[in-house]
C-alpha cells in the first residue's frame, strides 16, 4: 500500500525542479545537504562527505553494476516497434538471467519522457519478442497494459554477451546526451544487478576511499538489485519499489557488528543500501549476511533498526524514495530540508546534488563534525 | 609442487584476455583444470567457441581490449557470467608492427595499435572491473591484476620499439597502480614470462629456434603458481575470511 505524502507538501508540480542535465559522475561544483539529528541544515561542498564521518563510523554502498536493460525490438505478433526495460529478477544468480519483470514501451527513445511515452501494442501470453540478437516470450501479464513477465530464449552466457551487445542503459529525458555504460558504472560497480544506477554510489571516487580509511571510517559493500525509478505509469509507479533481491557478504556483516560495538555510526549510501540492511536487520543492530529479497516499503512507521544516516540525492515528496527518508526524519523537517533545496539551486536526479540525513533524535548520534548544537552533550553523557 | 599450488585456484573467478592462442589459451587451460570459474576474452568468435567448447563451464566472450567501445560489453560479460572476479589476466598483446622494424620506420598508427591493446586495454578493462577486484579483497578472496609483462619492457631490443615501449609502460602503470590500491588490498602485479613458442613470438622472430623457446604450458604453470603465492591466505586455503 503506498503511503502519500501529507497535503501540506503541496503541489509538487509547482516546485522549481532543476533536473541535472549531464551524465557527470562527480561534477565539481556537486552541493551536499547535511540534515543532522535535530533538524538542522547545513550546506556542504559534496567532497567534503568525508569531513561528515568520523573515526569509528562505517560507510555502507551498494556494489551492483548497472545492467543494459533497455531493449528496443520488435513486438513480432504486431510488427510493432517496442522497447522493453527489464525491472526485476528473482535472484542475483549469474546463471538466473532467462526470467524478468519487465516494462513495455511502444515506439519513441528517451527524448519522450516517460509518461509522455506510447503504450505498446497489447500484449497477450505467449508473444514472441524479438529484441536485437535475443528473443523472448511473454509468459505473463502482471499489470496491462505495460508490466509483464518475460523468458529469454538461450543459455545464460548467451544472454549475457546478447544484453552486452544489444541493451543500452536505461536514458533520461532529463540528460542532454544519451547514456553509455560506462556513465552508468559507478566507480565500485561489481556485479551486474542494478536496473537503473545506484547513483548515491556516483558519489564515491577512489580517492575519497582512501580519504576514508585515512580518517579511520571504515568502508564496506553489498549488492542489492536497485530497480527502476519510474514506469512512466502512475498506477504502476505506486507499487514502486518492486522486491529486489540482495546480497551481503559476510565481511560486511561482521564490519556492522564491529561498528555497533564500538558505538559507530552505520551511514547507507543510498536508499538501496537501507532497505538491504533493513531486510536483512537481525533486531539488534546487526544484518544476517547472505542472499536476501527485500520486500518491505520503509516509510514514516518504519523503526530503522540499522541505517543511522543516508547519503542519497535529493528526491522529490510523493516518490518512493522520499517515503523511505521519512524514516529518518519528521515530515517539518524534511519540508523545511526540500524548501532549502530549491531556494539553493540544488539540482536533482540522477546525476544531480547530494543529502547526507541523519536518522533523527538517535542520541548517541550527535556526534557529526561541524554540528556544534548537540554534541558536547552526549559527548560528555 | 605446481598442481598442490594451483588447488588455490579451485573455485576462484579468472578472466584471462587473449585467451584463445599462446600463453593466454594455456592459462586458461591450466586455471580451468585447477577448478577455477574462467572467463576468457578474444577477437575470433569462432576461436572463442571453440575454446568454450574445450573447457566445459568456461565464459566465452568475444571482444577486442585495443577498442574502448568493447571494453564494458567485455566487463559486462565477465561479471554477470562469473557473478563477480578475483582475479583478472591482462594477456592479450599487439605488436604494433610485423614484421617487426627498427622505431624510424614504424608508423604512428603502429605505435598506438600497440599502446591501444598493450596499454589502454588493460588500463581500461582494469578500471572497469576494480569495483569486482575490490570487492573480492575485501572478502578476502582474490583481488589481483597480473598483466603479462615482457623483457622488451626493460631492455632497449632493436626492432621491438612498438612493444617495448608499449610494454614498458604497461609495468610502470602496474607498479603505480599496485602502490595506489594498496590500501585497498587490490594487487597489481607484472610479470615476464620469458621467450615463449607461441604465435606472437613466431610474427617477431620467424626463424626462431623453437626447440630453444619454453613451451606456453610450462610458462602457465609457472605464472599461475606464482600468483597463488600472491593470493590472500583466506583464498590459498579455500576459506573466505
Amino acid at each position: 500500500m503506498a503511503l502519500r505524502a501529507p497535503a501540506s507538501w503541496g503541489p509538487h508540480r509547482h516546485r522549481r525542479v532543476i533536473a541535472a542535465r549531464h551524465a557527470m559522475q562527480r561534477p565539481p561544483g556537486a552541493k551536499l545537504l547535511a540534515i543532522d539529528g535535530d533538524g538542522a541544515l547545513h550546506h556542504h561542498a559534496r567532497h567534503e562527505l568525508v569531513d561528515l564521518l568520523e573515526a569509528g563510523d562505517l560507510l555502507v554502498a551498494n556494489d551492483a553494476a548497472t545492467l543494459p536493460a533497455s531493449l528496443h525490438g520488435e513486438h513480432v505478433r504486431t510488427g510493432r516497434e517496442i522497447e522493453v526495460r527489464l525491472a526485476q529478477r528473482r535472484t542475483l544468480d549469474p546463471r538466473d538471467v532467462h526470467d524478468f519483470t519487465v516494462v513495455v514501451f511502444g515506439r519513441g527513445d528517451f527524448r519522450t519522457r516517460t509518461e509522455d511515452r506510447e503504450l505498446p501494442p497489447p500484449l497477450r501470453i505467449g508473444d514472441a519478442l524479438a529484441l536485437g540478437p535475443l528473443r523472448a516470450r511473454v509468459e505473463r501479464i502482471v499489470m496491462a497494459p505495460r508490466l509483464a513477465a518475460i523468458r529469454f530464449a538461450g543459455t545464460a552466457a548467451g544472454i549475457w554477451a546478447g544484453l552486452a551487445r544489444h541493451g543500452r542503459p536505461i536514458q533520461y529525458a532529463h540528460l542532454d546526451d544519451a547514456l553509455a555504460l560506462w556513465d552508468v558504472w559507478t566507480p565500485i560497480a561489481a556485479v551486474p544487478a542494478a536496473f537503473e544506477p545506484p547513483s548515491a554510489g556516483f558519489a564515491l571516487d577512489w580517492r575519497s576511499l582512501e580519504r576514508l580509511r585515512a580518517r579511520g571510517v571504515s568502508f564496506a559493500t553489498l549488492t542489492h538489485a536497485a530497480g527502476i525509478s519510474s514506469t512512466g505509469d502512475a498506477a504502476l509507479d505506486a507499487c514502486l519499489p518492486f522486491d529486489e533481491p540482495y546480497r551481503i557478504p559476510a565481511s560486511t556483516a561482521e564490519a556492522i557488528g564491529t561498528a555497533r560495538a564500538r558505538g559507530g555510526r552505520i551511514v547507507a549510501v543510498g536508499t538501496t543500501v537501507v532497505r538491504a540492511l533493513e531486510s536483512a536487520a537481525l533486531g539488534d543492530g546487526r544484518v544476517r549476511p547472505g542472499p536476501g529479497l527485500a520486500t518491505q516499503r520503509i516509510g514514516p512507521r518504519t523503526r530503522l533498526r540499522v541505517a543511522d544516516a543516508v547519503l542519497t540525492g535529493t528526491h522529490e515528496p510523493g516518490t518512493s524514495h522520499f517515503e523511505l527518508l521519512r524514516a529518518f526524519a519528521a515530515d517539518a523537517i524534511l519540508r523545511r530540508a526540500t524548501r532549502e533545496l530549491d531556494l539553493r539551486g540544488y539540482r536533482t536526479h540522477e546525476f544531480g546534488d547530494f543529502v547526507f540525513l541523519q536518522k533523527e533524535c538517535a542520541l548517541a548520534h550527535f556526534r557529526m563534525k561541524g554540528f556544534s548544537r548537540a554534541p558536547r552533550l552526549w559527548k560528555q553523557g | 609442487m605446481a598442481t598442490i599450488r594451483n588447488a588455490a585456484l579451485d573455485g576462484l573467478r579468472i578472466a584471462i584476455t587473449g585467451g584463445t592462442s599462446g600463453l593466454g589459451l594455456a592459462l586458461v587451460r591450466a586455471a580451468h583444470r585447477a577448478g577455477a570459474r574462467v572467463a576468457f576474452v578474444a577477437r575470433t568468435a569462432q576461436a572463442v567457441q571453440l575454446v568454450a567448447r574445450e573447457h566445459a563451464g568456461s565464459t566465452g566472450i568475444v571482444g577486442d581490449v585495443a577498442l574502448k567501445d568493447d571494453i564494458h560489453p567485455i566487463a559486462l560479460q565477465v561479471l554477470g557470467g562469473l557473478g563477480g572476479l578475483d582475479i583478472l589476466v591482462n594477456n592479450a598483446s599487439s605488436l604494433g608492427r610485423v614484421p617487426l622494424a627498427p622505431l624510424a620506420d614504424t608508423e604512428c598508427e603502429e605505435l598506438e595499435a600497440a599502446l591501444a591493446a598493450n596499454v589502454l586495454g588493460p588500463f581500461r578493462l582494469t578500471r572497469a572491473l576494480l569495483g569486482a577486484l575490490r570487492a573480492s579483497a575485501g572478502e578476502g578472496r582474490g583481488g589481483v591484476v597480473l598483466n603479462i609483462s615482457s623483457d622488451a619492457a626493460v631492455t632497449a631490443y632493436p626492432g621491438w620499439g612498438a612493444y617495448g615501449a608499449s610494454k614498458a609502460a604497461l609495468r610502470h602503470l602496474s607498479a603505480i597502480w599496485n602502490a595506489e590500491l594498496a590500501g585497498e588490498r587490490i594487487q597489481v602485479l607484472s610479470v615476464d614470462p620469458g621467450d615463449m613458442d607461441t604465435p606472437l613470438h613466431a610474427a617477431a622472430v620467424p626463424d626462431a629456434d623453437r626447440s630453444e623457446l619454453k613451451p606456453p604450458a610450462v610458462a602457465a604453470a609457472e605464472i599461475l603458481e606464482w600468483l597463488c603465492a600472491h593470493l590472500p591466505l583466506g583464498a590459498r586455503t579455500g576459506i573466505a575470511a
